[in-house]
């Protein structure tokens, strides 16, 4: 029982990940029909300016409460700047067309990615984080560490943020209409321009929130941290529905828990079992289980 | 008319007779090489470019010609590299078989992954051949089976190899092996683009909906594209393998699928010679820039410069970006549109309509 319980939280904190990665990916796919493959560089770096400055404010191994708060905020805030001048400053010059779009986030990845390694070297580096974020809490008999609570936490913090800025702000109204039909809502007069920025520089803080969480549940970093998860979250994204966040959400929960009870039993089946989860959706079902069809 | 342009015909087979003969000249070029051109070492080298220009030949086959974006292309590069290894160390079977197989295996394995994975389109065509090629690198990288040895990989059994293959002094023979294989390739894409067949896959690059319209149907075209340019990739992945002499999970990672498309593109997409120079250079400069890094010139050079040069993926990250950017055509097209054209695509004007895979979708 405790061995399934701890398996249960530390797949639903994995899932949680996956939906903060998830979540961005398919926001920004929705409105500008973009698969970002920056998308990992920008948790990379979430996590590492998540370090950085709790390496500037509380050095040590064990982080201050309030050197883990700045960093939440530093890391959403320097990723989603980022975020804002890769859009702004490259993918603009490409707009409708989408293939050399995504070939030019292919590279920004591979650039921002091994900048990481560039200037803080390629060895993993642990995380500080504080003592009570990694102690343990007893929960129906099992050992969970805290830090899975606080990711499951900020996944349903971010999940329902999301579906208020979808559903009650002006904002998410032209996101809406725009995942719709892009041409109608700038017929309409509105800018959808400043609205792809802002929706990626939002994917990005996102990707950035859940790097400084990945590296709180991973306990380390390195430059090629974002990459491996950015796999899993475009498979999350595509079984969800390429522009459902709700959908995001439900397939994070099933990839998570499949992965994690599969690598439990054997050390290959969980991470195989997702990608042939992935063809069998897409083949039988090729919009994702929520997806739109087109 | 200038020496230039009579001897511009002649160009194919003085590099031809100059890639061939090189394993006899002794000549040392400094700074790009170390020691005398035909030293082991700088023959491995670009043979192992050649093996990956073969890959990436096959690839813009898919990617450049019918406009498809596969991401799965390196399982059956992996296919290639893995298959002969296995046949050889774990059931003792003789090379030829062995290679048979490989190739064969790795063929049969691109129609099973391109028949499902070509039921969808796009980003989610890409999606589920990431998928596939993903599931081989877990079973590759976990050693499922005991057959691959993991992340650590496995090694040729050297004695069951012919003389001819094996050893130091005999790299400029695997050389050879590459240089032959490569334009036995080469030869026969050219036949393939050529043929009504490449005609229907450059005409679903540029608008799948008539292909069809005109009573074609693209699915079996596209197929046979990406059986063919699966089967090209196991070529290399075999050629890669006598090479570097054994098999580990890097073969089959995104990553060099990634690479694959970052050689194309610097090479130049829908070219036949573009991918292959690209390949070459791409090898070249992952294996030079670090050897470079570490030369007492760039050390003394100060850390803002001398820092990213250790780290060849960023400088790749960046030149795809700007290639990207301003030249979409690579190499290939650079040196075939004038240079005015190069300078007004520079200044943000489209490029022509040619020179893009299609819109895929």
């Amino acid at each position: 029982m405790s061995t399934f319980v701890l398996l249960l939280m530390t797949g639903l904190a994995l899932a949680a990940m996956y939906f903060l990665l998830a979540a961005g990916l398919s926001l920004i796919f929705g409105l500008m029909d973009v698969l970002n493959f920056a998308h990992g560089a920008f948790f990379t770096w979430g996590a590492y300016a998540a370090w950085w400055t709790i390496g500037l404010v509380s050095p040590g191994l064990v982080a201050s409460t309030g050197a883990f708060l700045l960093a939440i905020v530093v890391a959403t805030v320097v990723v989603g700047l980022m975020a804002a001048a890769v859009e702004a400053g490259l993918l603009r010059r490409l707009y409708n067309r989408h293939i050399y779009q995504v070939l030019v986030t292919l590279g920004i990845g591979l650039a921002l990615s091994q900048l990481t390694s560039v200037i803080w070297q390629a060895d993993a580096r642990p995380f500080p984080q504080p003592a009570w974020l990694s102690a343990t809490s007893t929960v129906l008999g099992a050992t969970v560490p805290n830090n899975r609570f606080l990711l499951i936490g900020a996944a349903v913090v971010v999940l329902g943020g999301m579906l208020l800025f979808l559903r009650r702000t002006r904002y998410g109204l032209i996101v809406r209409a725009g995942s719709e039909n892009r041409d109608m809502v700038r017929a309409l007069g509105i800018d959808v321009d400043r609205a792809f920025t802002v929706v990626f520089a939002l994917g990005g803080a996102l990707a950035g929130l859940g790097g400084v969480f990945g590296a709180a549940y991973f306990g380390s970093i390195n430059p090629n941290f974002g990459t491996v998860n950015l796999i899993f979250a475009f498979i999350v994204v595509v079984i969800g529905g390429l522009g459902s966040v709700t959908g995001s959400a439900l397939a994070a929960v099933v990839i998570g828990l499949a992965q994690q009870f599969g690598n439990y039993y054997t050390t290959w089946a969980g991470d195989f079992v997702v990608v042939l989860l992935l063809a069998v959706v897409l083949l039988v079902r090729p919009g994702g289980l929520m997806g739109r069809t087109r | 008319m200038n020496d230039g342009a009579r001897l511009r015909p002649m160009l194919p087979v003085i590099i031809l007779v100059l890639l061939l003969a090189l394993p006899l000249i002794t000549l040392p070029v400094p700074v790009l090489f170390d020691g005398p051109i035909n030293s082991p070492g700088n023959l491995q080298l670009l043979a192992a470019g050649f093996a990956f220009g073969i890959a990436a030949l096959g690839y813009n086959l898919l990617f450049g010609y019918t406009g498809v974006l596969s991401f799965g292309h390196a399982l059956f590069f992996g296919a290639g590299v893995y298959l002969p290894t296995i046949a050889l160390r774990e059931w003792g079977w003789a090379l030829v078989p062995a290679v048979v197989f490989a190739l064969a295996g790795g063929t049969l394995l691109a129609a099973a992954v391109g028949a499902l994975s070509l039921r969808t389109h796009g980003v989610y065509f890409a999606m589920v051949t990431l998928a596939f090629a993903q599931a081989g690198y877990v079973l590759a990288g976990k050693n499922v089976g005991g057959l691959t040895g993991g992340e650590e990989g496995i090694s040729l059994p050297f004695r069951q190899l012919p003389a001819w293959m094996v050893g130091v002094i005999n790299t400029h023979n695997l050389y050879w092996l590459a240089v032959a294989t490569l334009i036995l390739v080469y030869l026969a894409a050219l036949r393939l683009v050529t043929s009504p067949m490449g005609r229907v896959w450059q005409g679903i690059r540029e608008n799948e909906r008539r292909v069809e319209l005109l009573g074609l149907r693209p699915y079996g075209f596209k197929l046979l594209a990406f059986v063919i340019s699966g089967a090209f990739a196991s070529v290399a992945g075999v050629v890669y393998l006598f090479l570097v002499g054994g098999a580990n999970p890097r073969s089959v990672g995104a990553d060099l699928t990634v690479a694959l498309l970052l050689m194309v593109i610097i090479g130049g997409v829908g070219s036949l010679w573009g991918p292959i120079a690209g390949a070459v250079l791409y090898h070249y400069l992952n294996v030079r820039l670090t050897v470079w890094a570490a030369s007492p010139a760039v050390a003394d050079l100060p850390a803002i410069i001398g820092q990213p040069l250790r780290d060849p993926l960023f400088i790749f990250g960046l030149i795809f970006v700007l290639l990207v950017l301003f030249f979409p055509r690579g190499l290939a097209g650079a040196l075939a549109g004038s240079r005015l054209q190069a300078v007004r695509r520079a200044l943000g004007g489209r490029p022509r309509q040619l020179s893009q895979p299609g819109h895929i979708e």
